[in-house]
C-alpha cells in the first residue's frame, strides 16, 4: 500500500487537469486554467488573468518556483495582489494555478539562506490555516526573497501593519443583501416569542449589560431588567441565561450564558437561582431544570480557582447539572494540528485508521454531537435546559445551535442556517477574531482554535447522515469555511457585535450571505425534501463517523477525485431527463386537450408530480 | 411485550399465540385446515424438538424486556414464533419466503453461548451435560445475535430443545442430513428446477463455446473431463489452450494445466492453474510446464506472466483468524458495550486486519488487470489447488475489466464460472458439516464479495445490483438448500445428488440453485437487488448487446490490437527460474514491486473521464477502504440511523426512476394519440419505498426507538489528552490555570 499512496505525488501536472469534470470540491482555490499565452510572454510581461475582486489592487509580480508536494517543483509567477496570491506556472500545456486568499495565510517563514546549497532550498514556506502549506523557492542571487517576503507579510497580516482588511476595501456588488438575513426580532417572532412568558429587552442596546452579547434579548417575562442587572454580576462577562430557541409545542426553551462565578469559596446568588427557576417554571412542566455543562467535570472544578464554576446541589435545587466532557479550544486545536499530520501532505498509509484514532479529531465531534442530542431530547420531552461552558461562547454555541439544528427544521434550509451561524454565532460573541486571528501575524496565539470549523463538521456528519433533510450541500459549507478565512466578507470578522458596530461592518463590508443568496442554485442539495416537525439525531458512533475527506484532504488531488459523488451526478442527470419529459408532454397536452394544461410548469417535489400525472387523464 | 421488570408480568401465565401472523401463512395454513400453532415449514421439514414459555429478548434492551413464545428446532432451522411480535404495521416491508424474521438456519449458527448463574460459557457440541443454561445467545454467520430465556420453560422442554439445537447446530454430520436433501425429496420438482435463463451454469460445453465466443478467446473447450474421467475436482468441461492435449490434462490429473478464465480483447488471456505435485523430479515438471507456457503463449501470441499467490497474499488461516476478529466488533450483546466498543473503533478495525487482506486483494488484482489491460500480457494465477484466493483474484480481475460482469446476470454466471465449476469447496469453507478435522474453514467467497462491495459503493453506477444483492447473496451463503454453496466440486454435486440406491425409481435430486431467486424472495423484493444508478449501455448497443459490446472494448484501446506483433514472444528468462520453484512447490519472495507497475496504470485511467462501461479500477487509499455497514451494522439497533442513511437518496433516486418511467410512457402514450385511458393504470409498480426506513430493507424497523442512542462511557477515551486539557480557553481570564 504505500508504495501506491505515493504515486499521487509523482503525478504530472496534466493529472490534475485531467480532473476536467469540475470537481464538488476544488472550490476554485486552486484550479488549472486553460491554455495560454505563450513562455515568452509570461515572462515579460506581469501575469495575464489573474482573476480580480472589484476592490482588488495588483502588488507585485515575482517569478518563482512553486514547490508542489504531489507534482514536484513547477516554475512560475506570482502574483501578489492586497487580496490574494496568485500562480500560475510558465508551463502552458495545462498551466498549472493556484490561487489562496491571503486571509488563509497563518504564519510566512523564509527557508534557507543566501548561502543554502541544495535545488530550491532557498525561499518561503507558508502556513495555511485551510490544511495545506505552501513552499515556494526563489533565486538566491540578490536578496530576491526579501521583497516578496515583505510584501506578503505586510499584506497577509495587514491588522499588524496598520492596514484594513479586505473586506473594507471590497468593492464588490451583489443583487441580494445578506446583512437582511438575520433580524432578532423576526427570528423571535418566527419562533413565537414574545408570548405570555417570555419578554424581548432592550436591557443591552446599548451593550451595557453585557458587551458581548447582542442588544436584543429574550429573557422570563417574570424577570424585570433590574434582576437581569443583578444576574449579570454573578455570570462570567456578564453573559446572563437568554432563550436560543423555544420549542413550539412543548415551549420549553434552550437557554444559553456562561459560567456563573462561584470560586473557591462556593459563592451563592439568590437573583441567580431565583432567575434559573423563573426560567424552570416557565413552560410549567419542567420539574427540573437541566443545567448542560459542557465541560470536562475536572475543568469546571478547576475554574473555581479563578472565579468560575459550576451551578452546586444545594444553591440550585431544582436543576440538574450534567457535564458533557467536551474538552477546551487548546484541546482542540492540537487534535486539528494532528490531523493535519497524517493528511498533508501525504496520507498516512500504513496505519490509517488508528492514526485516525490517535488524532481525537472524530472523537471530539462525536462529543459535541451527543452533548447536543442530550439537548435535544431533553428538549423534545417537554424540558428547558441551560447551556454553557466557560464563557459561553465556544462549545456552548456549538451545543445550541446543533441541538437547534436537530430540532427545527427552518434552520436546515438555506437562509434558516444563515439565521442560526448569525444568531447563535455571531451575534452571540463567538470571538471569530481571536480564533481565526484574522489579519493578525501573531501565529502562536493561544487564543486561536478551529472551534467553528469542528462545528460546521458537525453539520457536515449530520448531512451526511440525513441526505435529504438539509437544503444545503457540501459546496455551502467549505463555502462557509472557506471565507471564515478569506477577509472577503464582514460576515465573520470580530468577536462581538458592539465591536461590529464601532467598525460599522454592516455598513463598509459584503456580507458573505449576499454572495451566497445571489448564486443560490449551486449550493441547493438536489435531494433535499422539505418536512417540517421532524427531529433528527444523528447517531453519534464512531461507526458512523467519518473524517472529512473532501475538506480535510481536498488539495492531494487523488484524493480529491475520489469524492465525486456519483449518486448526485446520477440524480442530477435524472432530474434533467424528467425535465423534458415534463416539458414534451406539457406541449402534448397543449396540443392535445387544454382541459388538463394545470400546473404543469411546476418542477415541484415528485410525489406531487407522480401524484399529478396518476391520476387518470 | 412485556416487561419483567415490574414484578407483576414476571410469574404470569405468558401469552404464547403461537402462529406467525405474515399474511401469506395464515392464507395458506386456512387453506390447508390447520388453524393450528405449527411453524410454517418448508416441504421436507420436520420439527425436532419444542419448547413452549421461552422468552426472547428484544435486542434494544438485552437484559430487561421480551417476548413470550415457542422455540423450535427443526432439520432446517432453529425457530422462534411468538404472536406477540410481529403486528401488521411493524412486520418489514420485505421478506424472505424460506425464513422469517426469527428463524436461523442450522448452518447459519456460528456460536451458542450459555449463560448460568451470570456466568457466559461457549458451548462446544458433543460436551453437553443433561444441564440447561438458563439462557442461550446464539451467534449467526449472518452476525445475527438472539438471547433467549429457558428459565419459564418446562424443565423437560428445555432440556430437549438445548440439546436439540447443539446437536443439529454444532456437532458434526454427513451431508446426506443437510436440509436441502429432505427439501427435494418432498418438494415438486417444477417449484425447484426453475433456472434462471440468463445466468450461465458451465455445466455444459455450450455454456463454454458462448463465453469463449463472447470475449473472443483463442481457446479451445476440452471434454477430457466428461463424466470426471481424469478428475475429480475439475468441472466435465473446461477450456485450456489448443496445445494442451488430453494426455496432458491426464499426466497430473489436472494439476499444472493452464484453465482459462478470460480474454482481453487485445488477445491475451487470463488463466488459472495447480501447482504440480511436489514429488516431481525436477527434468520432468520443468519439461512439462514449459510445454505447458509454450501453449499459452503460441495461442495467444503474447508473453506471459506468473503470479503466484501463496506468495502475495494471506494463507487461508490468516484469513478465518482476522474474520474472525473482524465479525466479533458487531456482535454486540448490549447498549453498554457498544458504547464501550465505540471508544476503540478504528484501531479494533484496524487490528483485526480484515479491511487490510480486501486491500490487498485488491490491490494484487490491478496489479493483474495492468498486465493484460496495459502491458497486453497473459497472466497464469497460481495456486496450490487454484480454487480459493485464485477465484478471489480472477473474479475481480474480470469485474474490473468487463462490464458484462458487473451487470446482475454476468455476475451470477461468473461465480458459477470462476467458483462453481472452478471447483471452491463450499462445503468445507462454509464448514456446513461441522466437521473438524476437515481442512480449515476460511472465508474466502465472502472476501470475494467484500472485494466487490468496495468496488460497488466506490463506483455505484457501475453496477447493476445493488449493495443490498450482495447482501442476500452473502446470506444465501449459509442456507442449506443452495446447490450453488453446498458442494466442494461438479462431481461432488453429481454424486451426491443421484439417488441413494440405484434400484431406487427416482430421478437424481435436483437442488435448486441460488440464482433462482424466486425461491427466496417474489418480484417486490427483489426489485431492490436492481441498482438504480445503474448507467447502461447505450441504447444501440442493446439490440446486438455481445457484438457491439466487443467493438465498444476495441475502440477503448485501438493502438493495440492483436495484429500487433508482441514485443517479446514467449516467457522471460527471469520467469522460467521462478517457474521451477514454484512447481517445486517452494516459496518464493515477491519478484516484483507491486506498485511500480500499476502506478501508470492509474494515472492513465484517471486522466480520462470515468466510463462506467470501461475499466473499473478500486481505489485504495486509507479512507477509501471501508466497512461494508448494511450487512454488517444492520442489526445492531444503536448504530440504525432513524430516518436517515444513505437508503433515504437511494429512495429518491427509485422515486424519480419511476416517475421518470410514467412521464416516459405518458409520452409515448400521447404521441401515439391512444386515447383510451384504460391501458394506463400501472404507476407504482415497485415496492412502497416510504416504507424502506431500514438501511436494510429485510428488517423490522419497530424494534428501533425513536429515542436518540446517547453515548455512554465517554469520559474513559480521551483520558490521556496533554495538559492543555486543563487549561482555560482564554487565558486572559485568569491567572491560575491549572
Amino acid at each position: 500500500m504505500q508504495v501506491l499512496g505515493e504515486f499521487g505525488f509523482r503525478l504530472k501536472t496534466e493529472t490534475m487537469a485531467s480532473a476536467s469534470t469540475p470537481t464538488y470540491n476544488s472550490n476554485n482555490l486552486e484550479n488549472n486554467s486553460s491554455k495560454n499565452a505563450s513562455r515568452e510572454s509570461l515572462r515579460m510581461e506581469p501575469l495575464a488573468d489573474v482573476p480580480q475582486l472589484p476592490g482588488e489592487e495588483r502588488i507585485t509580480d515575482k517569478d518563482i518556483i512553486y514547490i508542489c508536494p504531489f507534482n514536484g517543483a513547477v516554475k512560475g509567477k506570482v502574483s501578489i495582489t492586497n487580496y490574494r496570491l496568485f500562480f500560475k506556472s510558465f508551463e502552458v500545456d495545462p498551466a498549472m494555478t493556484l490561487d489562496v486568499p491571503l486571509g488563509v495565510i497563518s504564519r510566512i517563514e523564509k527557508m534557507g539562506g543566501a548561502s543554502s546549497r541544495g535545488e530550491n532550498s532557498y525561499g518561503l514556506d507558508i502556513t495555511c490555516k485551510d490544511m495545506r502549506n505552501l513552499r515556494f523557492a526563489l533565486k538566491q542571487e540578490g536578496h530576491s526573497r526579501r521583497d516578496i517576503f515583505e510584501l506578503l507579510f505586510r499584506y497577509a497580516f495587514p491588522l499588524s501593519h496598520s492596514l484594513q482588511l479586505f473586506a473594507f476595501l471590497s468593492q464588490e456588488k451583489f443583487s441580494e443583501n445578506g446583512w437582511n438575513v438575520y433580524n432578532a426580532i423576526l427570528e423571535y417572532r418566527r419562533q413565537g416569542l414574545p408570548n405570555n412568558k417570555w419578554r424581548i429587552t432592550f436591557v443591552n442596546e446599548q451593550y451595557e449589560l453585557c458587551d458581548t452579547y447582542p442588544t436584543v434579548l429574550m429573557v422570563p417575562f417574570k424577570a424585570p431588567d433590574e434582576d437581569l442587572r443583578k444576574v449579570s454580576a454573578f455570570r462570567s462577562r456578564n453573559r446572563i441565561p437568554v432563550v436560543s430557541w423555544i420549542h413550539p409545542v412543548n415551549q420549553a426553551v434552550i437557554m444559553r450564558c456562561s459560567q456563573p462565578l462561584v470560586g473557591m469559596s462556593g459563592k451563592r446568588n439568590k437573583d441567580d437561582e431565583r432567575y434559573l427557576d423563573t426560567i424552570r417554571e416557565a413552560n410549567g412542566q419542567t420539574a427540573k431544570l437541566t443545567i448542560y455543562d459542557a465541560r470536562p467535570n475536572v475543568n469546571a472544578v478547576a475554574n473555581k480557582a479563578t472565579g468560575g464554576g459550576y451551578e452546586g446541589e444545594d444553591a440550585y435545587q431544582n436543576a440538574e447539572l450534567v457535564f458533557l466532557d467536551i474538552h477546551n479550544i487548546h484541546v482542540m486545536r492540537e487534535s486539528l494540528k494532528k490531523l493535519k499530520d497524517i493528511v498533508y501532505p501525504q496520507v498516512e498509509e500504513t496505519h490509517w485508521l488508528s492514526s485516525l484514532e490517535s488524532t481525537h479529531w472524530l472523537e471530539h465531534i462525536k462529543l459535541v454531537l451527543a452533548g447536543a442530542i442530550q439537548v435535544a431530547d431533553k428538549l423534545s420531552s417537554g424540558n428547558s435546559v441551560v447551556v454553557h461552558c466557560s464563557d459561553g461562547w465556544d462549545r456552548t454555541a456549538q451545543l445550541t445551535s446543533l441541538s437547534m439544528l436537530m430540532l427545527d427544521s427552518y434552520y436546515r434550509t438555506m437562509t434558516g442556517f444563515q439565521v442560526l451561524v448569525q444568531k447563535e454565532w455571531i451575534s452571540f460573541g463567538h470571538k471569530f477574531s481571536s480564533r481565526i486571528g484574522h489579519g493578525d501575524k501573531n501565529h502562536a496565539d493561544a487564543d486561536r482554535s478551529p472551534i467553528f470549523v469542528q462545528f460546521i463538521d458537525c453539520v457536515w456528519q449530520m448531512t451526511k447522515q440525513f441526505p435529504t433533510a438539509f437544503e444545503f450541500n457540501e459546496l455551502f459549507l467549505m463555502t462557509i469555511l472557506d471565507n471564515l478565512y478569506s477577509c472577503r466578507f464582514g460576515t465573520f470578522l470580530y468577536n462581538c457585535e458592539s465591536v461590529r458596530d464601532n467598525m460599522e461592518v454592516k455598513e463598509k463590508t459584503v456580507s458573505l450571505w449576499s454572495m451566497i443568496n445571489s448564486e443560490n442554485g449551486k449550493y441547493i442539495n438536489p435531494f433535499y425534501t422539505k418536512e417540517s416537525s421532524r427531529v433528527l439525531y444523528p447517531v453519534a458512533s464512531m461507526r458512523h463517523l467519518e473524517l472529512w475527506v473532501s475538506y480535510y484532504i481536498r488539495w492531494n488531488p487523488r484524493i480529491r477525485q475520489q469524492q465525486q459523488n456519483p449518486v448526485e451526478q446520477r440524480y442530477m442527470e435524472m432530474l434533467a431527463l424528467r425535465d423534458q419529459y415534463l416539458k414534451k408532454l406539457e406541449e402534448l397536452q397543449i396540443s392535445d386537450s387544454p382541459r388538463i394544461a394545470n400546473n404543469s410548469n411546476s418542477p415541484a417535489s415528485p410525489t406531487q408530480l407522480v401524484h399529478h400525472v396518476q391520476t387518470p387523464l | 411485550m412485556l416487561s419483567l421488570g415490574s414484578g407483576g408480568g414476571k410469574s404470569t401465565k405468558p401469552s404464547f399465540v403461537s402462529y406467525v401472523t405474515l399474511e401469506d401463512m395464515k392464507i395458506k395454513e386456512k387453506e390447508e385446515g390447520l388453524r393450528s400453532k405449527h411453524p410454517y415449514l418448508l416441504p421436507g421439514e420436520v420439527v425436532f424438538c419444542s419448547a413452549n414459555h421461552v422468552l426472547k429478548y428484544t435486542q434494544e434492551d438485552a437484559s430487561q424486556r421480551g417476548v413470550y413464545g415457542t422455540l423450535l428446532c427443526t432439520n432446517f432451522k432453529i425457530a422462534f414464533i411468538s404472536g406477540e411480535s410481529a403486528s401488521q404495521e411493524t412486520a418489514p416491508p420485505f421478506r424472505n419466503k424460506l425464513l422469517s424474521e426469527n428463524d436461523i438456519p442450522l448452518t447459519c449458527v456460528d456460536h451458542i453461548y450459555g449463560v448460568s448463574d451470570e456466568k457466559k460459557k461457549l458451548i462446544i457440541g458433543g460436551q453437553v451435560k443433561s444441564k440447561y443454561p438458563s439462557k442461550l445467545i446464539i451467534q449467526c454467520k449472518d452476525l445475527r445475535v438472539f438471547h433467549f430465556s429457558l428459565t419459564y420453560a418446562k424443565e423437560e422442554e428445555a432440556k430437549k430443545i438445548f440439546q436439540g439445537i447443539v446437536h443439529h447446530s454444532l456437532e458434526p454430520k454427513s451431508l446426506k442430513c443437510v436440509f436441502a436433501f429432505s427439501y427435494c425429496e418432498t418438494a415438486s420438482p417444477s417449484q425447484a428446477s426453475r433456472k434462471s435463463s440468463l445466468t450461465l451454469m458451465f455445466e455444459t460445453k455450450e455454456d463454454w463455446s458462448m463465453e469463449l465466443g463472447r470475449t473472443k478467446g483463442n481457446c479451445k473447450v476440452s471434454s477430457a473431463n466428461e463424466d470426471y474421467a481424469i478428475s475429480e475436482k475439475l468441472p466435465q468441461f473446461f477450456v485450456v489452450p489448443f496445445a494442451v492435449s488430453d494426455d496432458d490434462i491426464l499426466r497430473f490429473l489436472g494439476k499444472g494445466i493452464p484453465f482459462w478464465c478470460w480474454s482481453h480483447h487485445s488477445g491475451c488471456a487470463l488463466f488459472k492453474m495447480a501447482c504440480l505435485p511436489t514429488i516431481q523430479e525436477d527434468g520432468i515438471s520443468q519439461k512439462y510446464m514449459h510445454r505447458m507456457l509454450d501453449a499459452v503463449t503460441q495461442d495467444q501470441l503474447c508473453p506471459v506472466k506468473i503470479e503466484d499467490l501463496s506468495s502475495c497474499l494471506p494463507a487461508l488461516q490468516d484469513l478465518q483468524l482476522s474474520y474472525n476478529k473482524f465479525k466479533q466488533l458487531f456482535l454486540i450483546d448490549s447498549t453498554t458495550e457498544f458504547w464501550v466498543s465505540d471508544m476503540k473503533w478504528f484501531s479494533s478495525l484496524e487490528n483485526s486486519g480484515w479491511l487490510e487482506i480486501i486491500r490487498q486483494c485488491l490491490m494484487k488484482a490491478v496489479e493483474i488487470v495492468d498486465y493484460l489491460e496495459s502491458a497486453h500480457t497473459s497472466v497464469l494465477i497460481v495456486e496450490e489447488h487454484c480454487s480459493d484466493l485464485c477465484c478471489v483474484l480472477s473474479s475481480l480481475v474480470q469485474i474490473m475489466l468487463d462490464p458484462y460482469y458487473r451487470t446482475r446476470s454476468g455476475f451470477q454466471s461468473l461465480i458459477q464460472k470462476e467458483w462453481v465449476a472452478g471447483g471452491h469447496s463450499f462445503l468445507d469453507r462454509c464448514n456446513h458439516l461441522y466437521q473438524k478435522e476437515k481442512e480449515a474453514p476460511a472465508p474466502v467467497f465472502l472476501l470475494f464479495l467484500e472485494c466487490v462491495w468496495q468496488l460497488l459503493q466506490q463506483h455505484a453506477p457501475a453496477f447493476q445490483f445493488s449493495e443490498t444483492y450482495l447482501t442476500v447473496l452473502s446470506d444465501s451463503i449459509n442456507i442449506p438448500l443452495f446447490s450453488t454453496f453446498l458442494f466442494n466440486s461438479q462431481h461432488h454435486r453429481d454424486t451426491a445428488m443421484k439417488p441413494g440406491h440405484p434400484e431406487a425409481q427416482r430421478s437424481p435430486l435436483n437442488f435448486p440453485s441460488v440464482w433462482d431467486w424466486s425461491l427466496q424472495f417474489d418480484c417486490k423484493a427483489q426489485s431492490l437487488f436492481t441498482n438504480p444508478l445503474y448507467v447502461e449501455k447505450p441504447i444501440q448497443d442493446k439490440a446486438l448487446r455481445k457484438t457491439s459490446h466487443q467493438k465498444h472494448q476495441r475502440q477503448l484501446s485501438l493502438p493495440n490490437t492483436l495484429s500487433k506483433p508482441s514485443p517479446r514472444k514467449g516467457f522471460f528468462k527471469e520467469e522460467t527460474d521462478n517457474l521451477k520453484k514454484i512447481f517445486l512447490g517452494k516459496r518464493i519472495s515477491k519478484w516484483l514491486n507491486p506498485t511500480e507497475s500499476s502506478k501508470e496504470l492509474y494515472e492513465s485511467w484517471q486522466r480520462k473521464p470515468l466510463d462506467y462501461q470501461g475499466l473499473l479500477l478500486p481505489y485504495l487509499d486509507g479512507p477509501a477502504v471501508r466497512v461494508w455497514m448494511q450487512r454488517y451494522l444492520r442489526w445492531v439497533p444503536e448504530a440504525q440511523i432513524f430516518g436517515g442513511g444513505s437508503i433515504t437518496t437511494v429512495n429518491r433516486v427509485l422515486e424519480l426512476a419511476s416517475e421518470i418511467q410514467d412521464l416516459q410512457k405518458e409520452v409515448e402514450r400521447r404521441s401515439c394519440r391512444m386515447n383510451s385511458s384504460i391501458e394506463w393504470k400501472q404507476v407504482y409498480s415497485g415496492p412502497p419505498l416510504s416504507a424502506r426506513l431500514s438501511s436494510f430493507p429485510f428488517t423490522t424497523t419497530h424494534a428501533w426507538s425513536f429515542k436518540p442512542a446517547i453515548p455512554s462511557s465517554i469520559r474513559q477515551g480521551l483520558g490521556s489528552v496533554s495538559s492543555l486539557a486543563d487549561k482555560e480557553d482564554d487565558d486572559s481570564q485568569g491567572s491560575g490555570v491549572l
